[in-house]
C-alpha cells in the first residue's frame, strides 16, 4: 500500500519575477514500511519535496497523494489537521518546547488530538522506552544532550501513530556516536514496528543505512535505488 | 475539494488541551524571567500609582463635597414645587403636608429662608434671613460651633445670631438691636426690631457677609407665614444613604406638589469644578496607560518575534492556529492581572492608611480649609470601586494588546516560519 504517492510534482517559486524551478515533474511512491532516504545537492530540490509531502507546502502542480488523501487542494486549518494525525516530524534542530519536560514534549501532539490521560502516558512510558529515555522523562530539553533531544523528537513524532515520520536532516547536529544511536533506533521501530521513514538527508551515516536512496537532480529524480 | 476524514479515539469532554496551554503560557513567561519581572513591574506600579492618585482624588473631593454639604445644604433638600428657580416665600410649602411617616422615618431640617433689608444706624444691608429649629440644625450643620460670641439661640427666644461679616458692616455688636424690613407671606409687610444674641462666623464670604439667623418661629412671625416652610433639609449619615433616602422621598410626596433635590442638584458649580478636576486626573492617568501599553507592547513584540522559529514547528506538528493565538493571549492577560493583582494588593494597604489616618494640613493652607467650614485634612477614598476599575482597564490594554500576536499567527506560514 502507497503512503506517498507523487505524480508529475512541479514546484516553481517566483513564478511571476524571477522563477526558479524547485520540482521538475517528480514522480514517486513510497509504500508503507519504507526506510527511505531522499538525498541531493543543495538546491536540488529534496527540502521542498519534503515540505510538499508533509503538507507544509503546496505544489504548483501535479498531484501528491498521502495516505490515500489528495493533499494539495486542503485549506490551512484542515492541512494542519492532517499534519497533527497522519504525520510525524523529525526536524534538524531537535525543535523540542523548551518549557516542557521529556514526557510532556512526548505526549504533546496526542494532547493536541485530546486523547484520555491513560492513553497518553502508557504511550510515552513506550515510546521513552523504545528511544531509552525513561530515566529522563521529567526532564527539561536544555538538560539533554543533542542526540537525547533527537531521539524525544523521534518519540514525539512516534506518539500519534501517525502514517510515516518525515525527518529532515536528523542527524545534521549530532557527533558520530548520538547519529548511530538515532538511526539504530529508527531501524530497530522501522524493522519491528513496520515504522514508514522517509529521511532528507546528505549524511552518509543515514545514506548507508536507508534501504532505498532517491536522488534528486536540480529538482528531478536522478537515481532511485534499492540498498540492501 | 475532499474533507480530511479522521477518527480519534473517544475522550471524556473534560480532558481539554486548553488546560496544557495554560499551563505552558505561564511557564513561557519564566523563559525570560527578568523582563517578565519588569513588565509585571511596570504595570505593578502603574496599578498602584493609579490606585493611590485615584483614591486621593476621590477622597479629596468627597471631603470637601461632604462638609460643604453638612456646613448648609444637606445632602437633600424638600421644597415646594418650582421653589428652587423662583425662591420667594409664596413658594413655601405647610409641613402638615409632608407625610407623617416620612417625618418619623427622616431626620428633616425645618427651614423658612428669605430676604430682607437689615439696617442700623445709617447703613442698611440686604440680607439673608434663615428662620430655623435651633437643636435640629446644630445636630446638622453644627452651627452652634460657628458661634464666636454671645449666645445660641432657642426655639421660643427672641434673639437673633448675626454673621460677624454682617456684623462688621454694619457697626453692630452683641446686645445691640438689629431692625430688618422685607415683604412677608402674600405681600404684608414685614417689620421688626432683634436684640442680637450672638456673633457666628462662616468661612464663605458670602454666607459671612450677608446671613441673620433666627429661631424658626421668630422668622414665621416676621414673615407672617403661619406654620410655612421654605425648605426641609435631610439629614443624612453620609453620602452612602443617599440613593435610598431619594428612593423613599420621592415615592412617599407627591411629585405634583414637592420638589426633592440632592446635593448634586443643589450645587451643581462644585460638582462641575469635581468634574473638570476629574477629567484633568483622567488624563494624567490615561497617558500612563499609554506608556504601560507601550512597555507592555514591546514586551509582546519581542515573545512573539524571537519564537518565531517555534511557533513554525508547533504549526508544523498540527499545532492550530487558534491554539498558538489562545496561549498568547494567555501570555499576555497573565502579565496584566499578575502586574494589576499585586499593584492592587499593595495600593489596598496604603489606601486604607491614609483612609483611617488622613493628611493633616497645617499653616495657611489648613487656615484656608477651616474659613469654608471644611476640616483641613487630604484623604483617601476607600472602595473596590477604584481598585477594580485599574484591573479592568489593565485587562483592556491586555486584550488590545494581544491584537498583535493574534495577528502574526494567523499570518504565520510554517515553512517560512521555520526559515528564520
Amino acid at each position: 500500500m502507497s503512503v506517498i504517492e507523487a505524480k508529475n510534482l512541479t514546484k516553481v517559486y517566483n513564478p511571476d519575477t524571477v522563477p526558479v524551478n524547485a520540482l521538475q515533474g517528480v514522480d514517486l511512491t513510497i509504500e508503507k514500511g519504507e526506510f527511505t532516504a531522499i538525498v541531493g545537492p543543495s538546491g536540488s530540490g529534496k527540502t521542498t519535496l519534503l515540505n510538499i509531502i508533509g503538507g507544509l507546502d503546496r505544489p504548483s502542480d501535479g498531484v501528491i497523494r498521502v495516505d490515500g488523501e489528495e493533499i494539495a487542494n486542503l485549506t490551512d486549518n484542515q492541512l494542519i489537521d492532517f499534519r497533527q494525525k497522519k504525520i510525524g516530524f523529525v526536524f534538524q534542530s531537535y525543535n523540542l518546547i523548551p518549557v516542557l519536560t521529556v514526557a510532556e514534549n512526548t505526549e504533546f501532539v496526542m494532547l493536541l488530538q485530546k486523547r484520555p490521560k491513560a492513553e497518553r502516558d502508557k504511550r510515552v512510558a513506550e515510546l521513552l522506552e523504545s528511544v531509552g529515555l525513561s530515566e529522563k522523562k521529567n526532564v527539561r530539553p536544555s538538560q539533554l544532550s543533542g542526540g537525547q533531544q533527537q531521539r524525544v523528537a523521534v518519540a514525539r513524532a512516534l506518539a500519534p501513530k501517525p502514517a510515516f515520520i518525515l525527518a529532515d536532516e536528523p542527524t545534521a547536529n549530532l557527533d558520530s556516536a548520538s547519529a548511530s544511536n538515532l538511526l539504530d533506533i529508527m531501524e530497530k521501530l522501522n524493522r519491528e514496528e513496520g515504522i514508514t521513514f522517509v529521511f532528507s538527508t546528505h549524511d552518509s551515516r543515514v545514506i548507508d543505512r536507508a534501504k532505498r536512496v532517491v536522488t534528486l537532480v536540480d529538482g528531478k529524480i536522478g537515481t532511485d535505488v534499492v540498498q540492501h | 475539494m475532499r474533507n480530511v476524514t479522521l477518527h480519534l479515539t473517544p475522550h471524556p469532554f473534560f480532558l481539554i488541551p486548553e488546560k496544557m496551554f495554560l499551563k505552558l503560557a505561564w511557564r513561557n513567561l519564566w523563559r525570560n524571567k527578568r523582563r517578565t519581572i519588569i513588565s509585571i513591574s511596570s504595570v505593578l506600579f502603574a496599578v498602584l500609582f493609579a490606585s493611590v492618585i485615584s483614591s486621593f482624588q476621590k477622597g479629596t473631593w468627597d471631603h470637601m463635597v461632604d462638609n460643604v454639604v453638612r456646613y448648609y445644604l444637606g445632602y437633600a433638600q424638600i421644597h415646594q414645587n418650582g421653589f428652587w428657580d423662583d425662591q420667594s416665600l409664596e413658594n413655601s410649602f405647610d409641613p402638615q403636608s409632608v407625610p407623617a411617616s416620612l417625618q418619623s422615618e427622616m431626620q428633616l431640617t425645618p427651614r423658612l429662608e428669605s430676604f430682607a433689608l437689615a439696617s442700623s444706624g445709617e447703613v442698611t444691608r440686604g440680607v439673608l434671613v434663615v428662620g430655623i429649629d435651633p437643636e435640629k440644625e446644630d445636630e446638622m450643620t453644627r452651627l452652634k460651633s460657628r458661634l464666636t460670641q454671645g449666645q445660641y439661640l432657642e426655639m421660643n427666644g427672641s434673639t437673633v445670631l448675626v454673621a460677624e461679616g454682617l456684623a462688621s458692616l454694619l457697626n453692630l455688636k452683641v446686645a445691640d438691636t438689629l431692625i430688618l424690613v422685607s415683604q412677608g407671606y402674600q405681600g404684608r409687610n414685614a417689620a421688626g426690631a432683634y436684640p442680637i444674641g450672638g456673633m457666628v462666623k462662616f468661612g464663605a464670604p458670602d454666607l459671612n457677609k450677608q446671613l441673620v439667623i433666627m429661631p424658626l418661629p421668630l422668622a414665621r412671625d416676621f414673615y407672617g407665614t403661619g406654620e410655612r416652610l421654605t425648605s426641609l433639609a435631610v439629614n443624612l449619615p453620609g453620602r452612602d444613604a443617599l440613593p435610598e433616602a431619594l428612593q423613599v422621598l420621592n415615592k412617599e410626596l407627591p411629585a405634583d406638589e414637592f420638589e426633592v433635590m440632592d446635593f448634586k442638584k443643589l450645587m451643581p458649580e462644585l460638582i462641575e469644578a469635581q468634574e473638570l478636576d476629574t477629567a484633568g486626573a483622567k488624563l494624567i492617568l490615561w497617558t500612563l496607560y499609554l506608556l504601560i501599553g507601550f512597555g507592555l507592547f514591546g514586551t509582546i513584540l519581542m515573545m512573539t518575534r524571537e519564537r518565531t522559529y517555534e511557533f513554525g514547528v508547533l504549526t508544523a506538528i498540527g499545532t492550530k492556529r487558534k491554539t498558538l493565538i489562545g496561549m498568547l493571549w494567555s501570555e499576555t492577560l497573565m502579565i496584566g492581572i499578575v502586574g494589576a493583582v499585586l499593584g492592587i494588593l499593595i495600593s489596598i494597604p496604603i489606601v486604607w492608611y491614609l483612609h483611617v489616618s488622613p493628611i493633616e494640613l497645617t499653616g495657611n493652607m489648613a487656615k484656608a480649609y477651616e474659613n469654608y467650614g471644611i476640616e483641613p485634612v487630604i484623604k483617601t477614598a476607600f472602595e473596590m470601586g477604584i481598585f477594580l476599575k485599574q484591573a479592568w482597564v489593565i485587562s483592556l490594554i491586555s486584550c488590545g494588546l494581544a491584537i498583535y500576536p493574534t495577528w502574526y499567527i494567523w499570518n504565520l506560514k510554517p515553512v517560512k516560519a521555520m526559515r528564520e
